[in-house]
């Protein structure tokens, strides 16, 4: 091969030998080589004659024999090399041969074999082709044999089915029995023309109706479980049962159920009088709870009507009702529509209009059932009247109220739960309305408190910080006089007032607490708040103080004054003070704690306030005219009693006008207590002696003068008109102004009329006449003082000395300055 | 059409007792008695002439004491009985007299009646109301539309029946009733009933109305506690038997149905101090008028129980168009309860106020100052009550 490749391209094939073996053998000369110096032995441009003739020139003789063993020895080595190199090349073609030479011989023979084999392959397929034409008969042989075993096999469960059902039913696995019975059916029913077939489904139907009794009756009998009960309902309504029938047995069925649950709660209402020991057992219990559960109900004195006589507290009973019959009606209701509805739909019942049906059935059921419920649960509420704890009764509702949620998934557009959102609704108002009831007597309670402080003076403090929720300290003031706690009382009786339509509202705002799932109802958020809590509660309330003050005007009229006057004067300056101040901060509280919206009209706090200045009006007016009236009896009584003809001559003042004097300065007292001064006209410092002196010297006594003579009427009559021409009409019995003067001014008024209307009934001596000078002129040297215009007073008395000197059958005046003698005498 | 203006009449003496002359129906004519203690005291006849509106004054005198009750006798024109105080030995007692006016009271006045004054006539005593028991009389009343009879004299705490003969110049006690109970008590007022064939009477004392039956003199109601105060007064209605109003010095005016007496059918609190005198109208029993020592006179229009609680419906066209504001104001509404008019003309307490017998929309006020006032009821009032 060598040969032929060196012969085919001798000159590249020398090249790549001649650079082979340059590279091997010349190592060092292929360096110099690369110099194009022609003596480098190993270079690629050497040249031997220049390097013969550069050495023969250069070199001594030694170094060209040194060089001559040095190149010999160089050239021995190179040539054992290439004869090692050619040798190894050689041994490696020979084999390379052989192994050529070898791959010829075993391709010939593979061919062979390859032929061999198609030939056997063509064999086969002759064969199978063969083998499968002589199959082909028997095959369809066995396909139809396989159908005819089928058939032998469903004839055969045709055949067995009685006996197979029979068995069925008496290992009570219904539902194999249902499900077998379900495949034979059909065919029965197809073949039935044939006797046997025939014979064969009227045993089944024989079985399955005995099936169906006995279902029947298991499931009548009631005592299976819930879960049995309706693998009942399904198995029979595989059977064809009437769904309305069913229907209506599954429903009694669950009735019978919840009728015991509504039983039990039932029971729970009724009072138990025998159980005292259960319900004392469970009294403090449930005052614990309520203590614990009410973080927001600090009012220091609720007024606690008697506690519901059933013994389990509504938050237990709610828990019942909703634990026991809520949630087996919620199940009742989910399994009710799983057999009769959700299934029906998909089978072949929802052609029957039975989804309908069965909806309507349970709708009329839950119904039902619903109202008793709702009935029993609206009964216990009512017991509910203790008013101390409402987030009891709150947490119920809302628990009552969650669990109907449930119901309303269950079944959407059934009333129920908004029936139940009604009750939780009438629940709270209800409460509101005991609420109100509640403040109402809780302020009558106070009311009678205030009462019994003003009479027993000495026990004020106590009896008051009593009534008032420690509002009150006994300062070393209140323990004197009772009339002195009078401003205390009246900020005691405000502040506990005030306290408890605090915590009244936040009782009641537990209603509208986020976290109570009804508070997002509309109701509660609008129409709880505005017409409830404000119109029905607040402003109620508000009306009833008024009202029931206005009322201690109209009974006290007639029986003359069974209500202390200092309890009028305290509720007029409590009315008073609504009407300033207080309304409007009770509103505006109860607004920015119920986010009242008004949707509907409510009533103005103007409103509210002019009533409380009316009543605050009245109770003032009430209170001077019993004071007045009290005072009018005692001048009535000096009057009327004393024989003014024979009376002996005046010594002294009578003891009754120094009771007047003292008693309208005790009143002055009292009324200072709780209202301001006011305003009187000017008067110098000694008015009482200089008018007491034109009173009684000029005017006077130019009455008394006249008298004497024969034309005197004519003149008396004239001089007491002309008087009275320029004075101004008074009105006896009039509204007073809410300050100390005005109410003074009455009193005082009403007082002295009634003297001169007394002192116009009577006959008088001389010393009658003499004592009436010397009384009034006691009056006026002390009243003047109290009154806003003093002429008043002045004119009053006036008329009394006038009228007596008039009614005198011996009218002889009593010196001035005696009478003055006599009055400073005391 | 303005109404009349009123017409006063100034008495010279100080003067509580006032009455119309029952038995007349012609004339209008009032009776006064006064009160004084140093003159003669006088009966005064007030004549009131409708069409010209001029009184015309007759003088009686009445010299056994200042009078403090005055009655007419409702059959006889002449025949008259007082309460006055007599003064003697230093002692003052109340007694009751029945009086006959002079026969020609009459004659001299139309003449010279400032003559009259100077020199007036006396009247004629026909016989004391004294059993000798009694003293202190407080009211003598006459048998209502009766024949001149019988009176009922209220003194103390006896109610007595007396039976006038012989031309009323002897009276004797044919009955009597007592106030028992504890403490003084005291009849202050006294009214006989016109209903029941006059047979009952209704007394106050104290804070007390009581009934009594004449034929068996025993109490047949009592209503304790009619008036916070002392009652004042009684009338009783002139055409519901069973109505009655009364007053007292609680400044209020009540309505009672005697049937039951638990509660005041009515109450009227237009006074602002106590009221003395009641009366309803004889004709008209809606109208009721009341003194007070307020000064004030009111008359009411107390519909709603009144015979005619309805009314008569009246057209506006018909209301007359200058009646004070007021009245004008009252008169628009649909018939209520309210009050028609009060009237100021007086300066001191009234003490009496009666209509007159003639004529049903014209009455009398007196005021203690011895101020007479004839009024009349305003005329648009008065047309609504008749068309």
């Amino acid at each position: 091969m060598d040969g032929e490749e060196d012969s085919g391209r001798p000159r590249r094939v020398h090249g790549m030998l001649k650079l082979y073996y340059g590279i091997n053998k010349e190592g060092k000369a292929a360096e110099q080589a690369e110099s194009l110096d022609p003596c480098d032995i190993n270079g690629a441009h050497f040249d031997p004659e220049l390097f013969l003739n550069k050495l023969r020139r250069e070199c001594s003789l030694a170094e060209l024999m040194d060089q001559e063993t040095c190149m010999v020895k160089q050239i021995r080595s190179l040539d054992s090399d290439m004869q090692t190199l050619v040798y190894e090349n050689y041994n490696k073609f020979i084999s390379a041969t052989d192994t050529i030479r070898k791959m010829k011989n075993d391709f010939k023979k593979m061919e062979d074999e390859m032929d061999c084999l198609s030939a056997n392959m063509s064999a086969i397929t002759e064969f199978s082709a063969r083998i499968s034409g002589t199959l082909q008969d028997q095959h369809a042989q066995i396909t139809k044999l396989s159908g005819v075993h089928t058939l032998l096999r469903k004839l055969q469960f045709l055949f067995e089915l009685p006996a197979r059902l029979n068995k069925c039913l008496e290992l009570q696995a219904y539902a194999q029995a249902v499900r077998s019975h379900r495949r034979a059916r059909c065919v029965l029913q197809q073949y039935s023309h044939l006797p046997s077939f025939k014979g064969i489904q009227d045993d089944c139907h024989a079985i399955m109706d005995k099936l169906a009794q006995e279902l029947r009756q298991k499931f009548r009998d009631g005592g299976s479980s819930a879960k049995d009960l309706s693998e009942c309902v399904e198995l029979l309504l595989q059977l064809d049962e009437p769904a309305e029938e069913l229907c209506d047995k599954f429903l009694s069925h669950a009735q019978s159920r919840l009728e015991s649950d509504l039983q039990g709660l039932e029971a729970e209402i009724r009072p138990y009088p025998s159980a005292s020991a259960v319900k004392d057992a469970s009294a403090p219990r449930l005052s614990s709870t309520a203590a614990a559960g009410s973080p927001t109900d600090n009012s220091p004195k609720m007024s606690t009507i008697p506690s519901p006589t059933s013994n389990t507290d509504i938050l237990e009973f709610i828990d019942r009702g909703c634990n026991e019959f809520v949630s087996s009606l919620c199940l009742v209701i989910a399994s009710y529509q799983e057999l009769f509805i959700n299934h029906a739909q998909t089978g072949e019942l929802a052609s029957k209009n039975i989804p309908q049906m069965a909806n309507g059935k349970l709708q009329a059921f839950v119904g039902d059932l619903a109202a008793r419920y709702f009935s029993l649960v609206e009964r216990r509420i009512q017991e509910e009247k203790g008013v101390g704890d409402n987030s009891l009764l709150v947490r119920a509702l809302d628990r009552f109220h969650r669990r109907l949620q449930a119901v309303a998934k269950l079944l959407p557009g059934s009333p129920v739960p908004n029936q139940g959102t009604e009750i939780v609704i009438r629940a709270a108002t209800e409460r509101v309305k005991q609420y109100l009831s509640a403040l109402q007597s809780f302020y009558m309670d106070s009311l009678t408190d205030v009462r019994q402080a003003l009479a027993t003076p000495r026990l004020s403090v106590v009896s008051a910080s009593g009534g008032g929720g420690g509002a009150l300290l006994g300062g070393p003031a209140s323990s004197r006089d009772a009339s002195n706690s009078l401003p205390e009382l009246l900020s005691s009786l405000s502040a506990s007032i005030l306290n408890q339509i605090k915590s009244v509202l936040a009782s009641v705002h537990l209603f509208t607490a986020k976290d109570i799932a009804f508070s997002n109802k509309p109701y509660f958020k609008g129409d709880f708040c505005s017409q409830g809590v404000r119109e029905s509660l607040v402003v109620s309330f508000i009306k009833f103080v008024c009202q029931s003050s206005r009322q201690f005007c109209e009974s006290a009229g007639d029986k003359g004054g069974s209500t202390p006057p200092a309890l009028l004067l305290l509720l007029s300056r409590l009315c008073l003070d609504y009407e300033t101040s207080t309304i409007s901060y009770i509103l505006t509280l109860t607004d920015e704690q119920f986010l009242v919206q008004h949707h509907s009209p409510v009533t103005p706090v103007t409103t509210l306030c002019t009533e409380a200045r009316e009543a605050a009006q009245k109770l003032l007016n009430h209170y001077v005219k019993v004071q007045g009236l009290i005072i009018s009896q005692m001048l009535r009584k000096s009057v009327e009693t004393r024989d003014w003809v024979n009376t002996i001559e005046p010594r002294n003042v009578r003891a009754v006008m120094k009771r007047v004097v003292e008693d309208t300065t005790s009143i002055d007292v009292q009324v200072g207590l709780l209202y301001e001064e006011g305003v009187r006209k000017a008067h110098s410092s000694d008015s009482s002696k200089r008018t007491f002196s034109v009173y009684s010297s000029s005017r006077q006594q130019a009455r008394y003068a006249a008298s004497y003579t024969p034309s005197a009427p004519m003149d008396t009559n004239l001089l007491s008109n002309i008087h009275k021409l320029f004075s101004e009409r008074i009105d006896i019995f009039s509204s007073v102004e809410f300050n100390k003067v005005s109410v003074i001014t009455g009193i005082i008024k009403i007082s002295l009329k009634t003297f001169l209307e007394c002192v116009r009934l009577r006959t008088f001596g001389r010393y009658g006449l003499q004592q009436i000078q010397v009384d009034c002129h006691y009056l006026q040297m002390y009243l003047w003082r109290f009154v806003s215009d003093e002429n008043l007073v002045h004119f009053l008395l006036d008329e009394i000395v006038g009228s007596s000197a008039h009614r005198c059958l011996d009218p002889a005046p009593m010196e001035q300055s005696v009478i003055e003698v006599i009055c400073e005498r005391g | 059409m303005e109404d009349d203006a009123p017409v006063i009449y100034g008495l010279e003496f100080q003067a509580r007792a006032l009455t119309a002359q029952a038995a007349e129906t012609d004339a209008i004519r009032f009776l006064v008695g006064t009160q004084s203690l140093k003159f003669d005291n006088q009966i005064h006849i007030i004549d009131f002439d409708d069409e010209n509106n001029i009184i015309n004054k007759n003088v009686l005198l009445h010299q056994a004491g200042e009078i403090w009750n005055i009655g007419a006798s409702p059959a006889d024109k002449a025949v008259l009985t007082t309460c006055y105080n007599k003064t003697s030995d230093s002692r003052v007692v109340s007694c009751a007299a029945v009086w006959r006016m002079p026969s020609d009271w009459e004659t001299g006045s139309h003449e010279s009646p400032d003559d009259s004054a100077h020199n007036p006539q006396t009247l004629e005593l026909l016989c004391h109301l004294d059993d000798g028991a009694h003293i202190n009389t407080a009211c003598v009343l006459w048998e209502p539309m009766g024949d001149g009879k019988r009176v009922i004299s209220l003194a103390d705490n006896h109610a007595l029946l007396w039976d006038l003969q012989e031309s009323s110049t002897q009276a004797t006690v044919s009955n009597t009733a007592t106030l028992e109970g504890k403490g003084q008590l005291k009849f202050t007022s006294g009214k006989w009933s016109p209903h029941h064939n006059c047979s009952q009477l209704a007394t106050a004392n104290d804070t007390a109305i009581r009934g009594w039956d004449l034929r068996t003199m025993s109490q047949i109601y009592c209503i304790e506690n009619a008036h916070g105060q002392l009652v004042r007064d009684l009338d009783f209605n002139p055409n519901r038997q069973y109505y009655l109003a009364s007053c007292g010095d609680d400044c209020k005016v009540k309505f009672w149905d005697v049937r039951n007496v638990q509660e005041p059918v009515k109450t009227l609190e237009e006074h602002s101090h106590w009221v003395w005198s009641v009366r309803y109208n004889h004709s008209h029993d809606q109208l009721v008028l009341t003194a007070s020592s307020d000064s004030r006179l009111i008359l009411s229009n107390m519909v709603s129980i009144s015979s005619e609680p309805f009314g008569h419906l009246v057209d506006d066209e018909e209301l007359s168009e200058g009646e004070e504001n007021h009245q004008e104001d009252k008169g628009k509404e649909p018939l209520k309860d309210s009050v028609v008019s009060t009237y100021e003309e007086h300066e001191d307490s009234v003490y009496a106020a009666e209509w007159s017998s003639a004529d049903p929309w014209l009455f009398a006020s007196l005021s203690y100052d011895g101020r007479l006032v004839i009024n009349r009821v305003p005329r648009a009032l008065k047309y609504r009550i008749l068309l």
